[in-house]
């Protein structure tokens, strides 16, 4: 339970269908730094806690602040210190919701975990469970969750994801919890809004200036400030050609102190290689039977899905090609695969390389 | 092109077959065991977390309840009408039992809020004071880093390199204070030295009449200030009183009611008041008194003393029939901190390869109150700062656990700690 409206009500609709005794609550501190937003404030914790209370449940708040720091934030760092750009969200999900929380709950005794997560699961007839977008397609969470597998899926419960935003919020009203209005959170949760992403890095990175290079002709276009916060594919601050046309950026390279920037078509790829694959039902998933195999790609939480084509690269990585190029996909950002028959099915995940 | 996913369910890959991952055949249903929830009663409960609080005793409750609202008792001590009168009596009649008891004169009693405030008040009024006394000039502090947070944090937040730092002394693996550290720490331009009289966490008794001849000898201008918030209920207070310039106690931690602590200020030594107002308390502490907790504060510990002895024998075997149980039926479980060093009531225990974050919820769910590190705002709880102070790695420290018995523990509840601990620890570790 962040505090948020969303595990709120999930929090609600498993006391209604299990009843109170069988549900307990449970919010993680996952950063020990000031934070303002997501579920690491103490204010977000009497939320949680006062929610709980009025739905009759035991609530615990778990310290996950050493696991998150090492398996979330300092990655987080070190990937941008490298030219990478890592989803915490996608990671905090892989290692600490869906991982360590998993273990804490098993060893206290429970069977499942739910999330307030807008996304669904179903389990077909012989026990295979499927991870499917949520009913609201503004809200459907379904691309940080696309890592998981059947074992986790198992012992995992959205009790939203099948509601709309406003349902949730029309729920948590009707209920008269304190959460019902509360407003959505943003970014990410360990990043302050009034140091942005920017100034966290900063202050934990030393930031170096490097030199813009234009993507075709190679000649050096001049200074670019802290290139450890530039992200492939960023338009921002890269101005307009000679065209007039705007700039993108199409390679970073931290070590060198390189920023490759050129026209829009360059700046797109025809495809993307992903390492750490993960299918969601792995049993079922004929990727290195076939050849070849057609599925959907999304590239961002809220990215338009587009068509692809993936196969087991030679270096046993997946090669992902678009359909039509698609603007570059940063290196450590997460790709999640759908199902062509059946799109809101996900497929599986891999971290573009 | 073929689609990704087949229906058929054909090649499957070694290693993941259907069913359900690691174990879930071998569980049981988890809602029959929670059965012990918020509101239901009856069931065993055996409280092991008497240093974080303690019940208030029936002479504290009994003396307190004329002062809330008795006819002409529940007067503001601060007025010259018969019930301010009645309620300043009631309060010179508290200190005087209270500075009795603990070894000082009258006027050296200053109520507060909490031990956390008294600590407060010690560390920034002395700062304050000697700022105006020195002119301003400069020189650091010195506290343990097993110091609890009121103290702690309080130094850090104050001890600026404006006036020279903060100086937190390590201890030794025993839990106690290393006094070649503090000698070390202790330069002749130190104004404050704070050491605590009892560990809160270990139970440790800490050498203060050679932390107070190491201070007076190295530091000579130094205020030196014991937290005795944990030494209270367990400790002759006159000898320790008699070794420090500030002293702090708590009376929550003595059967007393929350919200109400003391700072014994010796005779002579200047203090800088902090909550600014009405002047009370000598202008040493602005604010209405809280009549009622003092007067409960003061019955509480003149009980607490009249049967220390008894207690103390009585608790103390408690305490070691609970930590030698323990220690005779559990494998890989060891004492933190040297039991013979310790107050009766504290056993600190460390269980290898168990997360105490765990262990305190299905201890909880069977019956017990114990506690782990220290509680934080949120509830969560942290590595404790005093097992990492004591050398202790970070997973040591996050496997420690604290079992505290007071003035209500019987035989039943350690019978009670000896049937669950066991299955509990088996349980987290498989």
């Amino acid at each position: 339970m962040s505090g948020g409206v969303d595990s709120s009500v999930a929090a609600a609709l498993l006391v209604e269908e299990l009843g109170r005794d069988r549900v307990v609550g449970a919010t993680l501190k996952l950063w020990g730094g000031s934070s303002d937003s997501g579920c690491c404030s103490v204010a977000d914790v009497e939320d949680a806690r006062r929610v709980a209370d009025q739905l009759g449940m035991v609530h615990h708040v778990f310290n996950f602040t050493a696991e998150f720091e090492a398996r979330v934030v300092n990655p987080y760092i070190e990937g941008h210190a490298t030219g990478r750009t890592p989803n915490p969200c996608i990671e905090c999900n892989r290692h600490l919701k869906f991982d360590r929380l998993f273990d804490r709950a098993w060893s206290l005794g429970f069977d499942a975990v739910a999330t307030g997560h807008h996304a669904r699961r179903t389990t077909t007839e012989d026990g295979r469970h499927r991870l499917i977008r949520g009913a609201d397609p503004l809200k459907d969470q379904s691309y940080v969750l696309a890592m998981l597998g059947q074992e986790q899926l198992a012992r995992s419960r959205f009790p939203v994801g099948r509601l709309t935003k406003a349902e949730v919020r029309q729920e948590a009203a009707r209920l008269g919890l304190r959460t019902a209005t509360k407003p959505d959170s943003q970014d990410v949760c360990f990043i302050r809004s009034d140091e942005g992403k920017d100034g966290f890095l900063g202050d934990r990175l030393p930031l170096h200036d490097g030199r813009l290079i234009d993507d075709a002709t190679g000649e050096d276009l001049g200074p670019v400030p802290a290139v450890e916060l530039v992200t492939v594919g960023q338009r921002r601050g890269m101005g307009h050609g000679l065209d007039g046309r705007r700039r993108y950026v199409t390679a970073v390279d931290v070590p060198a102190r390189r920023v490759r920037i050129g026209t829009p078509e360059a700046a797109n790829a025809p495809g993307v290689e992903l390492h750490t694959v993960t299918w969601i039902d792995e049993d079922r998933t004929r990727v290195g039977e076939l050849p070849e195999c057609s599925a959907i790609a999304q590239c961002s939480a809220h990215g338009r899905p587009v068509a692809c084509t993936v196969r087991r690269s030679e270096t046993g990585r997946l090669a992902v090609t678009f359909a039509t190029a698609q603007r570059r996909i940063a290196p450590g950002q997460t790709v999640a695969l759908y199902d062509p028959a059946n799109p809101d099915v996900v497929i599986g995940s891999g971290i573009a390389a | 092109m073929k689609p990704l996913i087949s229906k058929s369910g054909k090649g499957v890959m070694p290693g993941a077959g259907p069913g359900p991952g690691r174990g879930h055949s071998a569980r049981q249903t988890a809602g029959a065991r929670f059965g012990v929830r918020l509101g239901q009663t009856g069931a065993m409960r055996a409280y092991l977390d008497h240093a974080a609080t303690t019940p208030m005793r029936p002479e504290a409750v009994e003396a307190m309840l004329p002062y809330l609202s008795g006819p002409g008792m529940f007067g503001n001590p601060s007025g010259s009408h018969h019930e301010s009168r009645r309620a300043r009596l009631a309060v010179d009649d508290a200190r005087e039992q209270i500075a009795g008891i603990l070894g000082a004169d009258l006027g050296e009693v200053v109520f507060t809020g909490s031990g956390t405030e008294a600590d407060n008040l010690a560390i920034i009024g002395t700062l304050g004071a000697r700022a105006v006394s020195t002119g301003g000039r400069a020189g650091p502090i010195v506290c343990t880093a097993m110091e609890h947070h009121a103290v702690l944090n309080t130094c850090r937040a104050v001890a600026g390199p404006g006036i020279g730092g903060l100086r937190e002394v390590r201890s030794d693996k025993s839990g106690m204070v290393d006094l070649d550290s503090l000698a070390e720490a202790c330069t002749p331009d130190v104004r404050l030295v704070s050491v605590m009289a009892v560990n809160n966490e270990i139970g440790t008794v800490q050498p203060l009449d050679d932390v107070s001849r190491l201070v007076r000898t190295l530091a000579p201008d130094a205020v030196l200030h014991t937290d005795a918030v944990q030494a209270a209920p367990w400790l002759d207070m006159p000898p320790i009183t008699a070794t420090v310039d500030l002293l702090s106690v708590s009376a929550h931690k003595f059967g007393g009611p929350k919200g109400v602590g003391a700072l014994v200020v010796r005779n002579g030594v200047p203090i800088e008041e902090v909550i600014h107002g009405g002047g009370q308390e000598r202008e040493r502490r602005s604010g209405t008194h809280n009549v009622a907790g003092i007067v409960a504060m003061a019955a509480a510990l003149s009980a607490t003393v009249a049967e220390r002895a008894d207690t103390t024998t009585r608790v103390t075997r408690l305490r070691d029939r609970l930590v030698e149980g323990l220690l005779a039926s559990i494998a890989g479980i060891r004492e933190i901190g040297d039991r013979m060093g310790k107050v009766p009531g504290h056993a600190h225990l460390q269980f290898a390869g168990v997360e105490s974050e765990a262990m305190v919820v299905l201890l909880d769910e069977a019956g017990v109150a114990a506690s782990a590190g220290a509680a934080c705002s949120s509830g969560a709880v942290e590595p404790s700062h005093v097992l990492l102070a004591m050398g202790l790695d970070k997973e040591a420290a996050g496997s420690g656990l604290r079992f505290s018995l007071g003035t209500t523990s019987t035989d039943a509840d350690v019978d009670h700690v000896l049937a669950v601990v066991p299955g509990v620890v088996a349980r987290l570790r498989n």
